[in-house]
Order: C-alpha cells, then sequence, then structure tokens
C-alpha cells in the first residue's frame, strides 16, 4: 500500500519529513536531489532521525551521533547497532508516497517494551 | 608497525581498535583491559540499567560477531610501559611488546575519604558499581546524592522514579556551573526542585555516619541527613598512575597535541584519560565525554599510523548528553569562554530550552533542553564557524 508523503515541491533539499504512522517513517531530500524513507525512529533510542543531521546520503542521530546510511539503513558505529529498514519512494504527480517494507523494524528497546506493553 | 597494543578496553580503546583496522592496519593487535567484561557502554549505567529497563547484554559496545582480529588480555591491569623496550608491563608479571601503544585507560570515580568499608555507599563508574547500586536501590529507603554533577543528578533522577526518597547535596553554589555557568546550571538544576528532590547547595560534607553501614551524611554546617544509601558522584581522576616512570609527560592526564600524540613517540592517547589540546579553546582540556572517546581515537590512529607525519584535522567542539527527569539535555562547545548566554527558543520554566552562549558576539556554545532539532543544527554551525 503506497502512503502519500507530501508534495516535492514542499520538501527542500536538505530537509526531511516525518509520516506519522506506525512507526513513524521519514523522506529525506538530499542535496543532490534524491528522495529516501527510512523507518523515522533511530534504533538506539527513542529520537526521530527527521531532527537529525543530513550529509550526503547519510543522516546522523541527533542525540548521540550514530550515522544512518539512507540507501541501504545501514548504522556507521555505536552507541547504535542496529540499521533502520528502507521504504521504497514513488514521486507521481508531484507527490511524494512511500511503500513500507514488510520486514520487521529493528526499535529501540525502549520502544519495543512499550509496544509490548511493558514498562516504558 | 608490526604490533600496536591498546590499554584500557572500553570504548575509547574499542573506538581505537576499529580505527585501526578501518585505516588499514592489518599487524598483530592487542587489547588489556582490567575489568573482566567485554567493551559495555557505560552512560545507562546511571539510567536505563540502573532503572532497570535495559540488560546487560544490551550494554555491549561490539556488535554481534564483530571480530577485529584482536587478542584481548581482560581482567589484567597494565602495570607499567617501558618505552625504550617498547614493552607494556602487566600485573601478573607478563609483557606485551609493541612497536605502537594507544592509552585508552579512562577515568576512575572520586571517593569520599573515610567511607571506606562503610556499607550502603556507592560510587558509579562500573558495571560491577551498577549492578550493586541498583540492587541497593530495589530495596528502597532514602538515598542521599553527594554532588550535583552529571552522574549525580542523574541517579537522583532514576532513583526519584524508582520511588526512592532522594536528597542531593551540593558544594558549590549552583550545581553544573562549572560545564553550564551559573544562569544554565540554575536552570537545569531547578528538574530537581521540580519533582520535590531536595537539593542542599553551597555545603560540603564533613563525612558519614554509622556503624557498619551509613545511617547519615553530615553536613559541615552541623546538620545531618538520614540516609539508607548514599551515591558519591564528585567526580573521576584519570587512570595514569600505572605511567608514572615511563617518561610520558603528564598533567591532569596524558598530556597530548590535537591528535593525540603524546611526548613519546609511536604512544598515542584517547578518552577520559586524555588531557587534549583544544585548538578552539587553545589550551589543554580534558574531556570527560562519551562522543568525545568515540570519535577521537580515528584522528590518533591516524596519528600513530603515520608516525605523526599527518596534519591534525579539528576535532568537533566537545558534545555530551544527559537524561535527567525525562529531559534530553545536550550541551557542546565551551561555556566558561562565554561572556553572554542567551535563550533562544523555547523558555526555561518549561524546561525545554535552547540557549546560546557567546563571546564577543560569537557563538561558543549550546545548550539544549529536549531541543534536538534546534540543538543539531546550532551545534553543526558551531563546528562550521569555529573551524
Ligand atoms: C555512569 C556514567 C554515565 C555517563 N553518562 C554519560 C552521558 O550521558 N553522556 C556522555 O557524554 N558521557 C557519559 N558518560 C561518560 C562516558 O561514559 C565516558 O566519557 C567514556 O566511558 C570514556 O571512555 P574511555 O574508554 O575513555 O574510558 P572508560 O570508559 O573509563 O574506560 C577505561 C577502561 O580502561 C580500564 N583501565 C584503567 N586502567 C587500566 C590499566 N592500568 N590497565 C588496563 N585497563 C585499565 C578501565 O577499567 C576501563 O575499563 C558517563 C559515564 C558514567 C560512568
Ligand atoms: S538515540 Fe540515536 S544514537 Fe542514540
Amino acid at each position: 500500500m503506497m502512503i502519500p508523503a507530501c508534495r516535492l515541491e514542499d520538501l527542500p533539499r536538505g530537509e526531511a519529513h516525518r509520516l506519522d504512522i506506525d512507526p513513524p517513517v521519514s523522506v529525506f531530500h538530499t542535496d543532490d536531489g534524491e528522495l529516501f524513507a527510512i523507518d523515522d525512529t533511530c534504533t538506539h533510542q527513542d529520537a526521530s532521525l527527521a531532527d537529525g543531521w543530513l550529509e550526503g546520503c547519510e543522516v546522523e542521530c541527533p542525540l548521540h551521533a550514530s550515522k544512518f546510511d539512507l540507501r541501504t539503513g545501514a548504522v556507521d558505529a555505536p552507541p547504535a547497532k542496529l540499521p533502520v529498514r528502507t521504504h521504497e519512494v514513488v514521486v507521481e504527480d508531484g507527490m511524494i508516497y512511500v511503500q513500507p517494507s514488510t520486514e520487521a523494524p529493528n526499535l529501540p528497546p525502549c520502544i519495543s517494551a512499550r509496544l509490548a506493553g511493558g514498562p516504558a | 608497525m608490526r604490533t600496536v597494543a591498546v590499554v584500557g578496553a572500553s570504548l575509547a580503546g574499542l573506538s581505537a581498535a576499529r580505527s585501526l583496522r578501518k585505516q588499514g592496519y592489518d599487524g598483530r593487535l592487542v587489547v588489556i583491559g582490567d575489568e573482566l567484561h567485554r567493551p559495555y557502554d557505560r552512560p545507562p549505567l546511571s539510567k536505563e540499567f540502573l532503572a532497570g529497563r535495559l540488560g546487560e547484554a544490551e550494554l555491549a559496545l561490539e556488535a554481534d560477531g564483530e571480530d577485529l582480529g584482536a587478542e584481548w588480555l581482560l581482567g589484567v591491569r597494565a602495570a607499567g610501559l617501558d618505552h625504550a623496550r617498547r614493552a607494556i608491563r602487566l600485573a601478573d608479571g607478563r609483557e606485551v611488546s609493541a612497536d605502537g601503544v594507544v592509552i585508552a585507560t579512562g577515568a576512575a570515580a572520586r571517593t569520599l575519604p573515610g567511607s571506606e568499608g562503610l556499607a550502603g555507599v556507592h560510587t558509579l563508574r562500573t558495571l560491577d558499581d551498577a549492578r550493586a547500586l541498583r540492587d541497593e536501590l530495589a530495596r528502597g529507603g532514602r538515598l542521599v546524592v553527594i554532588g550535583g554533577g552529571f552522574i549525580g543528578a542523574e541517579v537522583a533522577s532514576t532513583a526519584y522514579a524508582l520511588g526512592l526518597d532522594v536528597t542531593v547535596v551540593e558544594a558549590a553554589p549552583t550545581p553544573l556551573a562549572g560545564p553550564l555557568g551559573e544562569t544554565m546550571g540554575a536552570i537545569v538544576s531547578a528538574l530537581h526542585a521540580d519533582h520535590g528532590v531536595p537539593l542542599e547547595c553551597g555545603v560540603g560534607v564533613k563525612g558519614l555516619s554509622g556503624e557498619t553501614r551509613v545511617d547519615a551524611v553530615l553536613l559541615e554546617d552541623g546538620r545531618s541527613i538520614p540516609a539508607d544509601i548514599v551515591v558519591v558522584g564528585v567526580g573521576a581522576r584519570p587512570n595514569v598512575e600505572w605511567l608514572q616512570g615511563s617518561g610520558i609527560v603528564l598533567d591532569n592526564g596524558v598530556k597530548c597535541g590535537a591528535d593525540g600524540r603524546t611526548s613519546l613517540a609511536g604512544v598515542v592517547a584517547v578518552g577520559d584519560c586524555a588531557n587534549w589540546y583544544d585548538p578552539r579553546a587553545g589550551f589543554h582540556r580534558r574531556v570527560e565525554h562519551w562522543t568525545g572517546a568515540r570519535e577521537r581515537p580515528d584522528a590518533a590512529v591516524a596519528t600513530l599510523l603515520a608516525a605523526g607525519a599527518v596534519k591534525p584535522g579539528v576535532p568537533r567542539p566537545p558534545y555530551f548528553w544527559s537524561d535527567q527527569y525525562g529531559v534530553k539535555i545536550q550541551f557542546a562547545g565551551h561555556a566558561a569562554g562565554a561572556d553572554s548566554v542567551t535563550i533562544e527558543a523555547g523558555t526555561a520554566d518549561d524546561r525545554d530550552v535552547l540557549a546560546v552562549y557567546r563571546r564577543a558576539g560569537d557563538p561558543v556554545a549550546v545548550l539544549g533542553m529536549n531541543q534536538p532539532r534546534l540543538f543539531m543544527r546550532r551545534r553543526k554551525q558551531l563546528a562550521a564557524t569555529a573551524s
């Protein structure tokens, strides 16, 4: 199922747009004009990668600076250890759509516990 | 270079070992650490781990199946460095010959003189410390935290959430004034009062009372605060005693350049034990924060492998975070050099501020409370303008 994100003209280069689905996904527009979508939540703790710093094809987490590769979801160094999921992005008639991945997300322990009904 | 020894098997040591391999070093790599544990992450020790929300397995710094092709000598302390013979002496009598050495022995928690052997008194630096403290906190009671710095404040916040009756004692008039300055130190430490945690400032601790177990903290003004558990959070000192007599220059840790080079050829220092030259500040600083221990080994390893022939880049401004009472605190730069501080977003009352510190109009530091996005942007500007 394709989810509409926002209009391409509303997402300048160097910016990110967060979709408040569960779990949230963010679309990044790189300085080179490419579009990528990854899980918005860092795999280390509860941080929004849309709040992070975009440089080339990498986004640096705003809390503890692990960097995620937008193309593969891979993480470079601790504290995060697991990759984020990547999602397919399609642009049609000036509208950005995201096709969510069917893989299981790598959510940080604090969020997995909350989803499992455990202590937050 | 045929053998590199990394002394200290925590964040800075592991990051150095990783940098060595990433930068193409394929010789023998020996990692020496006096703790028995594989490298683990310390920040959660005062936060999620202490609260029981994170287990030991999740503290591991290494990725599953990660193999650096290193020999790990764990549970053994380095006792000396013989530079002339290019050897590291171990406490058990063994010796490791190495032509390159990375010093990453970190820091140890300062203790309160006279509190040795008194049950219920804790410091917090290692996993073993955290296990012991966590078990005691689980029994509840009255906790007195000595020291209103970051570790003390985090322990107070975690223990408060666990339902303990917490008091914080701080010798300085304003907690955190050193790293954050008076104004912002007062705003951040007001988080204690927000949660009804008493904060006694400007009064020193005279000692502890109790026969075999602590029962009170005695203050210099004559008062005494009843306590079942005491956490001493009064800072850390660099673990460099083992380098005495090696000829290396020590001054508040291992004195080194902006690229980690020490006074000895083939020896670099990284992490909490290293007193780096900071080209932005124009003086040496020992920065005891996670991100420096994680990032700076890249430069130090480059220096080591190039035998000092590389020109050091300017490191990013020092950065740290802290989590207290559900508020994410982030700081980058140097507060000490600032002549003004302005709140540029949010309000102090809501505890969600973004504050910029300036010197003669130029930003020198930034503080965020629950402002990750704005903070990140300001931190990047700081790195760009000051380099
Ligand atoms: C409870 C706690 C919470 C923290 N929270 C934060 C936070 O929120 N944000 C932040 O930015 N920073 C935080 N920090 C700081 C951060 O953890 C440190 O900056 C970081 O651990 C430094 O890494 P290091 O490898 O230099 O030193 P260390 O982690 O101290 O490691 C040094 C290692 O060397 C070993 N060693 C010492 N002497 C010898 C010897 N002679 N021979 C062999 N081995 C030796 C030690 O046992 C230790 O294992 C926290 C620290 C603590 C303790
Ligand atoms: S929350 Fe992203 S690196 Fe810690």
